[in-house]
């Protein structure tokens, strides 16, 4: 059994070469988060803080058109109270559509999408539409081992804003340099003679977004650069899979009745085989 | 069935024999249930049953999440979030079905290689084989077309690559093209008719998996010694079988749970683990993502495609001999689809007359280099199409087409096979000496 168990590593591994680095070499720093591993969950309160900072700060530029409102009142997730979310809904843009008048937002809705210029991509799946982790040599074991890594490349994105590095100071107008966004263009006095990059990460047009106390916390959290950049980070997870906690379970419970099953079986099994292969058996 | 001798149904009672008299199906139940199998047979027959399930459980699931989907391009992504977030279950009936494909082909690829390696296509199970392959061909449309139904961006890309295959054949290629995708480039009616063909396929492989087990119930299932139950007579036939029910019924489920188990953690702690982080992204026709990737279960054969590009020679001669008719490109289709092609007709190439490999000497290490050279080009379908995976890519294929086209033709002749067991009988006891009569 053990060999098939080994084999079907093999095989994994082999699969998810699947999410290979674009461009750059990019530097995601592997965060701990609160709802890591298979009993990990939402940390309630630091969705909470992470929601303000989506609202205070991200939800200028982003929307985050897939999430229903109303399911920041679900157990599991930021768990606000009912009437807390509907007037967070009522505060939030009119809904709009062609040929009817617009109405003030409900929270049977959903959040409200961003387009337009100056605006940038839509965050409810963005902790699930990056990869923070790959390979090596695109066999998929960091991501086996540490996860996928959305939530790390957001808080990488976050906190990677660094002065422009020697090879190009004056950088590229109107972008700014990040070493965990990979996707960015990058001068060419910071590419080797192979047209390589040497610098890791490029340039972004997303300004910084975060400073220190950019947001202030009720319940008295710090609100440093990093720190925020955590909340938010896990906000995003939670929108991108608002389920996790329920799949979680959901899959404990799957696993240890089917070890138990297996195991009932396993018995039967030898039990049913020992008159023909001629063995005895106790049980 | 036919084949090996048995006790068959007899009705008892009277509303057993007014039935039996006008639709014998418990007949038809009972003798598919009861039907006398190899004794011998080693834990890579279980992945039968492994397959089957996994049918059921993507029709099941499939079925429920195309009552809450929308196949339509502008709605079609926006309705799976709407399965993940507001339909009850939602998110665990559509994990089931994306992992689930993913098992299935992880067993199809263990059952195809078991046939290989024990002679399971040889004379007389030739039939049993090709309907095997054509299952395999179509869960391959049927896995690529439901990819292509959330509408990521990897399901936009993915559909452009590999419908643009079809486009390479000259002449009819383009006609053919534009009749898949319904228009000129993958838009909305190529989402509604890859929507009305993943659910239409499922049934079709059914019905195939039916003539499947037809067809081996028939001839009998082959088994590790490669040695033909004794048909003479029924007590012979006994000694050398056992009832399928309860003995490989019982032994099936409990393989079928032990996997189970692995299944389920990765539904339930790494769902999105074997997916593409992209194509949580919409579709968007005017960004092509970085590398377009397909599915883990596809990249030995995307690999071959890859691996013929312009530099090899062959594919130079090819074209200068077909007045450029066949260029690099049609080369890869021909070199991906022949791959399959040639594993097909393996019952016609292997000319050796020893069914089981165990008594194969030589045989062995080429299967055993075959196996290894599956997950290699699996892993070089992965990687960038350049240097040195370009390379490792053209030798892995360049094996492949070897295997069946030289060396099992070859082998046939060349080796010198072991002594095999005269019965099943006498190779069951020589694993379990205290064996019952």
């Amino acid at each position: 059994m053990f060999r098939k168990i080994i084999l079907s590593a093999a095989t994994s591994l082999a699969l998810s070469g699947a999410s290979l680095a674009a461009g750059a070499e990019t530097h995601i720093e592997d965060v701990t988060f609160s709802f890591e591993g298979p009993f990990g969950k939402y940390d309630q309160l630091q969705l909470q803080r992470g929601l303000q900072v989506y609202t205070e700060v991200c939800s200028a530029c982003h929307g985050l058109k897939f999430v229903p409102i109303r399911t920041l009142a679900d157990e599991g997730g930021p768990h606000l109270p009912a009437d807390q979310v509907r007037a967070y809904a009522a505060g939030l843009d009119e809904v709009e559509a062609l040929g009817v008048e617009a109405r003030p937002r409900e929270w049977t809705d959903n959040f409200p999408a961003r387009a337009g210029d100056g605006t940038g991509p839509d965050l409810s799946l963005m902790a699930k539409a990056r990869a923070g982790f790959h390979g090596p040599e695109g066999t998929g074991i960091n991501q086996l081992v540490r996860g996928i890594g959305g939530p790390e490349y957001i808080h990488a994105i976050l906190t990677g804003y660094h002065e422009n590095p020697e090879c190009a100071p004056e950088g590229i107008d109107g972008y700014y340099y990040n070493t965990a966004f990979g996707a960015g263009a990058i001068p060419d006095t910071c590419k080797d003679d192979h047209g390589a990059s040497t610098v890791p990460g490029s340039w972004i047009a997303m300004a910084p977004p975060l400073s220190d106390d950019v947001v202030s916390f009720e319940d008295g959290s710090p609100a440093t650069v990093d720190a925020i950049a955590m909340d938010v980070s896990a906000f995003l997870m939670w929108s991108a899979e608002p389920k996790m906690m329920d799949r979680k379970q959901a899959g404990f419970v799957a696993v240890v009745f089917l070890i138990l099953l297996s195991s009932l079986l396993y018995l039967t099994n030898k039990k049913l085989w020992a008159k023909v292969k001629g063995k005895t058996v106790n049980l | 069935m036919a084949g090996i001798p048995h006790d068959h149904y007899e009705p008892k009672t009277a509303p057993e024999k007014w039935l039996h008299k006008r639709l014998p199906v418990v007949a038809l139940v009972y003798d598919t249930l009861m039907i006398p199998t190899p004794k011998n047979l080693n834990w890579m027959w279980i992945w039968g049953i492994v397959l089957a399930f996994c049918l059921a459980l993507q029709i099941v699931t499939g079925i429920i999440l195309a009552m809450h989907y929308t196949p339509h391009a502008s709605l079609a992504f926006a309705s799976v979030e709407h399965i993940m977030r507001n339909v009850n279950g939602g998110h665990m009936i559509r994990y089931l079905h994306a992992n689930g494909a993913s098992l299935f082909f992880f067993a199809v690829y263990l059952h195809i290689f078991r046939g290989l390696y024990y002679g399971s296509y040889k004379a007389p199970r030739e039939i049993t084989w090709i309907i095997g392959m054509l299952i395999y061909l179509l869960m391959m449309g049927t896995a690529f077309m439901g990819y292509v139904l959330p509408w990521g961006q990897m399901s936009f890309w993915g559909a452009t690559v590999i419908t643009g295959l079809f486009g390479a054949i000259p002449g009819i290629g383009e006609p053919i093209q534009t009749l898949l995708l319904g228009g000129p480039a993958v838009d909305n009616p190529t989402l509604n008719r890859f929507f009305s063909l993943h659910y239409l396929l499922p049934f079709v492989i059914a019905g195939l998996v039916i003539l499947h087990i037809w067809a081996f119930h028939h001839t009998g299932n082959n088994n590790p010694s490669g040695v033909e139950v004794r048909r003479d007579s029924k007590e012979n036939a006994a000694k050398d079988t056992v009832p399928f029910w309860p003995y490989y019924v019982i032994k099936d489920l409990f393989a079928l749970a032990v996997i189970l188990v692995v299944f389920f953690a990765i539904v339930g702690f790494m769902p999105n683990y074997l997916g593409h982080p992209d194509n949580y992204i919409e579709a968007n026709a005017l960004s092509t993502p970085a590398h377009i990737v397909p599915e883990w279960y596809f990249l030995p054969f995307y690999a071959i495609l890859r691996a013929f590009d312009n530099t090899v020679w062959v594919v130079q001669l090819v074209e200068f001999l077909s007045f450029g008719i066949v260029d690099a490109k049609f080369f890869g289709v021909l070199a991906m689809f022949g791959a399959i092609a040639v594993m097909a007709i393996v019952p016609w190439l292997d000319t050796s007359s020893v069914r089981s490999g165990k008594y194969r000497p030589m045989f062995k290490w080429w299967f055993a280099l075959l196996a290894i050279d599956f997950v290699v080009l699996m892993w070089a379908g992965a990687m960038p199409a350049e240097a040195p995976y370009s390379t490792i890519a053209l030798i892995g294929a360049t094996y492949w087409f070897a295997y069946f086209l030289v060396i099992l033709p070859l082998l046939g002749i060349i080796e010198k096979p072991l002594p095999q067991p005269a019965t099943i009988e006498e190779d069951f006891k020589a694993h379990y000496p205290h064996a019952a009569e």
